[in-house]
């Protein structure tokens, strides 16, 4: 047996897997359209490459990838392009993003494609491949594969695949590996080659006996060497990819470290599957496994095409009438989605059909008593009592000290409290507060440095006029000299610099400058310059959530008082 | 719109207070047992005012009343500030303690959660600074055969100030095991002649002795059920032991053992139910080992050297204080960043 390692805290919340493993992946039907946003993905949004009236075939790239860390979105089936416009998506923000709508023409007839050896192909290309292909991790962070998949030789030992599926209620990653164990693993071996890793380590938390005895099945009849399948604790939040990698490989990897920095990296057997696909077939992603579960008839799990409407896809699983809501992915970090309207994305790993029979909404918050529960039980081993006082006070700088940007929202804090407070609600508000300050921060200091070029420019003006002056006068001398002069006038313009008035102030001001600049550099946040990219994106996306945290603290509690804006 | 975690533990504040609450009731039956049921009525009067101050706080704070008075820290507040003055207390000390420790040090701090210091000591200090010698009339266990008050008489006593005629309250009530030791030693006898007197048991004082093991049986319950942490009744009770059992060592004439200062006075309600209160005590684990045992060592300090019968209440006030700082400086080190690193 290998030796396990311990993560700190974690919860065991009702698991509710059952529901949903009880029929195989079931194959959603073809909706009436599709909705498919062009930022499925960590950074740049793809740019649409198709004109609305265009027809489409399945497979074929609608959306370019962007810059550097972006990925490519593709028709999900045939069909005509019917809009290419702002709609709401499947995201925390609840706003609207730009999406390709398709009419499927039920003929869902493939673009040409192909595979490739991967053995024989060089690792740029490749690379390359899982670009245009589009994929990206599909455990719910959906960051571009392809920049994930980068290493020197020797860089890189151990390759973690993510099985573990810790949330509660989902069940995607459990029937992909009791199904389809095969292809994952062969993808797991392409990404090995890609990383030159030594070992290939599989995780799957030890609820989902079935999935561990089909991968070490497939593992056994493939002779892949280098690979284990390990059963880990069932206990949440381990199916993250940090805790996760602590518990195979005993090493921590620090917030703001890369894992590949410390020899590991992790991908998702979802993700896995799909770069087998993408590789061997030529099959970009299209589709994923989603569960469907909660209060419908029967749960189950879909294979279902990208930017399938959620409504129609819950339908099929029989949604109950006194559904209220559709959160997705699961009860600790799901969202709650903003309209059964939007349409399934890469991160879309789970639909919960949620009522307030299956999800009560919590009693109203008492205030904090520091029992420090939640602190016994935060994966990321922070003081979650003293951040939410921080963050309350918006005391960013203590809260940053403190170790705010450590945190991984994985809500186990919050459900544990006996005060029923919305912590990660807070440490949200933080977080966006403070990348909020941190733009200001930047815009001020452009202003400054516009505002010193102006002052500069001025003064070099000014400094040039007096040049031209004392030229003119030296000619206007040079002609009296000619002439005979009893009174020589010193020149105006050789009067010393400091007995200037305006020069003077000008120091002052140059002073004044200065001092506010070091005050700045001073005041500058801690913890955030060394954003990796994954967070830089996000960003972007939270700050958008940052009106809605508000609203949503403003009901926070009882003793509570509601955060408010900057401006408030 | 709803944001995640979709669920919670069903765990509550004031579920987390009535197991408290009945954590202590072992100790409570073991005072009945001892000094009759005159405790239960303390109880009950610290109850009453408890929630009745509390209410007329939340109201003038403009705080919904029903949610925080069903909390129960108000009672819990209650019965340990009941548990910690003389059962034969005049009903109006109780309540001018009860109403003090709720209102002054619990509700002008901020209500639930944000007083720093435990509002049940806050009660006891104001009481043995403003009527010292209410506070020095112990009743006398019945273990000792003495002349015994019924319960009436006991409660005409409370209410009334009045005792049967032909008695006097010296008759009846008698000093703490911890301040008569005190008293007797400056008097110049030796540890083992006081320990031969009558009010002296096996541990300690004959009757709270037990109720001290009661308390104990109670937090050992608490810490089973994960309420409390072992941290702060360890350290306290290892610091006091260790104090107490230096000077013990080094002059066994004129200083006490360990064990009598375990089951002594508030130690065991201390270490499981006082240095425990969540709100007024560190969160860290290494936070909370410094705050007890630098409890356990002033409540030595002050029972041995000081000018009251016990140490508990102000060694807990006097740690308190010191709550924010060692929070600062005990922070651990989080995920990742253990290494040496920052």
């Amino acid at each position: 047996m290998r030796p396990l390692f311990k993560f700190h805290g974690g919860v065991h919340p009702p698991t509710h897997k059952a529901e949903s493993t009880g029929r195989p992946i079931a194959q959603a039907a073809l909706p009436s359209k599709l909705v498919i946003p062009l930022h499925q993905h960590v950074g740049n949004r793809a740019v649409p490459v198709v004109q609305v009236g265009e027809r489409v075939l399945k497979g074929q790239v609608i959306g370019r990838p962007e810059g550097r860390l972006s990925s490519a979105v593709h028709a999900s089936t045939s069909g005509t392009v019917s809009a290419i416009d702002m709609q709401l998506v499947a995201h925390q923000s609840g706003l609207p993003d730009l999406c390709i709508t398709l009419i499927p023409d039920g003929k869902d007839e493939w673009i040409a494609h192909s595979g490739v050896d991967y053995r024989q192909t060089a690792h740029t290309d490749l690379r390359h491949l899982l670009r245009q292909a589009g994929v990206v991790g599909l455990g719910g962070a959906v960051f571009p594969s392809d920049m994930k998949s980068y290493s020197h030789k020797h860089q890189i030992r151990t390759l973690v695949i993510n099985g573990a599926e810790c949330e509660p209620y989902i069940t995607c990653d459990d029937m992909l590996m009791r199904e389809r164990a095969g292809d994952i693993l062969r993808g797991a071996e392409v990404l090995r080659e890609l990383l030159y890793a030594e070992e290939v380590l599989i995780g799957i938390e030890d609820n989902k006996p079935e999935a561990i005895a089909a991968m070490q099945q497939a593992v056994l009849e493939d002779k892949h060497a280098h690979m284990e399948v390990i059963a880990v604790p069932t206990l949440y939040p381990g199916g993250g990819a940090k805790q996760l990698i602590r518990v195979l490989t005993g090493i921590e990897v620090a917030a703001g470290v890369r894992s590949t920095e410390m020899g590991v990296q992790c991908f998702n057997v979802a993700t896995a599957y799909c770069v087998w696909r993408a590789i061997a077939f030529g099959e970009p992603l299209l589709s994923r496994i989603v569960t469907v579960t909660g209060n419908v008839e029967h749960a189950q799990n879909f294979e279902v095409l990208l930017g399938t409407p959620v409504d129609e896809l819950v339908a099929q699983a029989g949604s109950k009438p006194d559904t209220e809501r559709h959160i997705m992915g699961g009860p600790m970090m799901g969202v709650d989605l903003p309209s059964g309207s939007v349409g399934v994305t890469k991160a879309t790993n789970c639909i919960i059909e949620a009522s307030s029979r299956l999800f009560p909404p919590p009693p109203p918050a008492l205030p904090c008593i520091r029992c420090t529960r939640c602190a016994d039980v935060c994966p990321a081993e922070l003081q979650p009592q003293d951040l939410y006082w921080f963050a309350k006070a918006r005391d960013f700088g203590k809260a940053q000290e403190y170790h705010l940007f450590d945190c991984i929202e994985c809500g186990a804090c919050a459900y544990v409290c006996p005060s029923h407070i919305p912590l990660v609600q807070y440490y949200r508000f933080a977080k966006s507060e403070i990348w909020q300050r941190e733009r200001e921060a930047q815009a001020a200091e452009l202003a400054r440095e516009r505002h010193e070029f102006r002052l500069m420019r001025i003064e070099r003006e000014k400094q040039e006029k007096a040049e031209r002056l004392a030229q003119k006068e030296k000619a206007a001398l040079a002609a009296k000299a000619s002439a005979p002069a009893p009174n020589p006038e010193p020149a105006i313009a050789a009067a010393p610099a400091t007995a200037d008035p305006d020069d003077t102030l000008q120091m002052r001001i140059d002073a004044a400058v200065a001092r506010a600049k070091e005050q700045a550099a001073a005041a500058q946040p801690k913890n955030t310059d060394a954003l990796t990219a994954e967070q830089q994106a996000e960003i972007d996306a939270i700050e958008a959530r940052r009106a809605k945290i508000r609203e949503m603290a403003a009901h926070a509690g009882a003793d509570d008082e509601p955060p408010k804006s900057n401006q408030g | 719109m709803w944001s995640s975690p979709f669920i919670t533990q069903p765990s509550s504040v004031s579920q987390i207070m009535l197991r408290v609450l009945l954590a202590l009731i072992p100790g409570i039956a073991l005072y009945v047992w001892y000094f009759g049921p005159a405790i239960l009525v303390s109880i009950a009067l610290a109850s009453v005012t408890a929630l009745a101050t509390e209410a007329i706080m939340l109201k003038l704070r403009n705080r919904p009343i029903k949610p925080f008075l069903s909390d129960n820290s108000a009672l819990l507040t209650a019965w340990l500030l009941a548990l910690s003055i003389p059962p034969l207390a005049p009903w109006w000390m109780v309540v001018v303690g009860t109403a003090f420790a709720i209102a002054i040090s619990k509700h002008l701090y901020g209500g639930l959660g944000n007083n720093p210091f435990n509002p049940a000591m806050i009660g006891y200090a104001v009481l043995i600074i403003s009527f010292p010698v209410h506070m020095t009339h112990w009743l006398t266990p019945h273990a000792l055969g003495g002349t015994e008050l019924t319960f009436g008489e006991q409660l005409g006593y409370m209410f009334n100030g009045a005792l049967p005629a032909g008695l006097t309250l010296d008759a009846v009530t008698m000093a703490t095991p911890l301040d008569t030791l005190k008293t007797q030693l400056h008097l110049g006898l030796s540890v083992d002649s006081i320990r031969d007197m009558p009010i002296y048991g096996h541990l300690a004082g004959k009757g709270s002795e037990m109720v001290a093991i009661g308390f104990a049986i109670g937090g050992l319950y608490l810490l089973f059920i994960r309420i409390i942490s072992w941290h702060l009744p360890v350290a306290f009770l290892a610091a006091l032991f260790a104090t107490a059992g230096v000077f013990h060592l080094v002059d066994p004439v004129h200083y006490v053992t360990p064990l009598f200062h375990w089951f002594s006075g508030a130690a065991m309600l201390g270490a499981f139910f006082i240095l425990t209160d969540p709100v007024t005590s560190p969160t860290t684990a290494r936070g909370k080992l410094i705050f007890a045992a630098g409890a356990g060592l002033l409540t030595y300090l002050i029972r041995a050297f000081g000018g009251y019968p016990d140490g508990m209440a102000f060694a807990t006030l006097l740690m308190n204080i010191c709550v924010p700082l060692i929070d600062a400086w005990t922070q651990p080190k989080v995920f990742g960043k253990k290494g040496g690193g920052k």
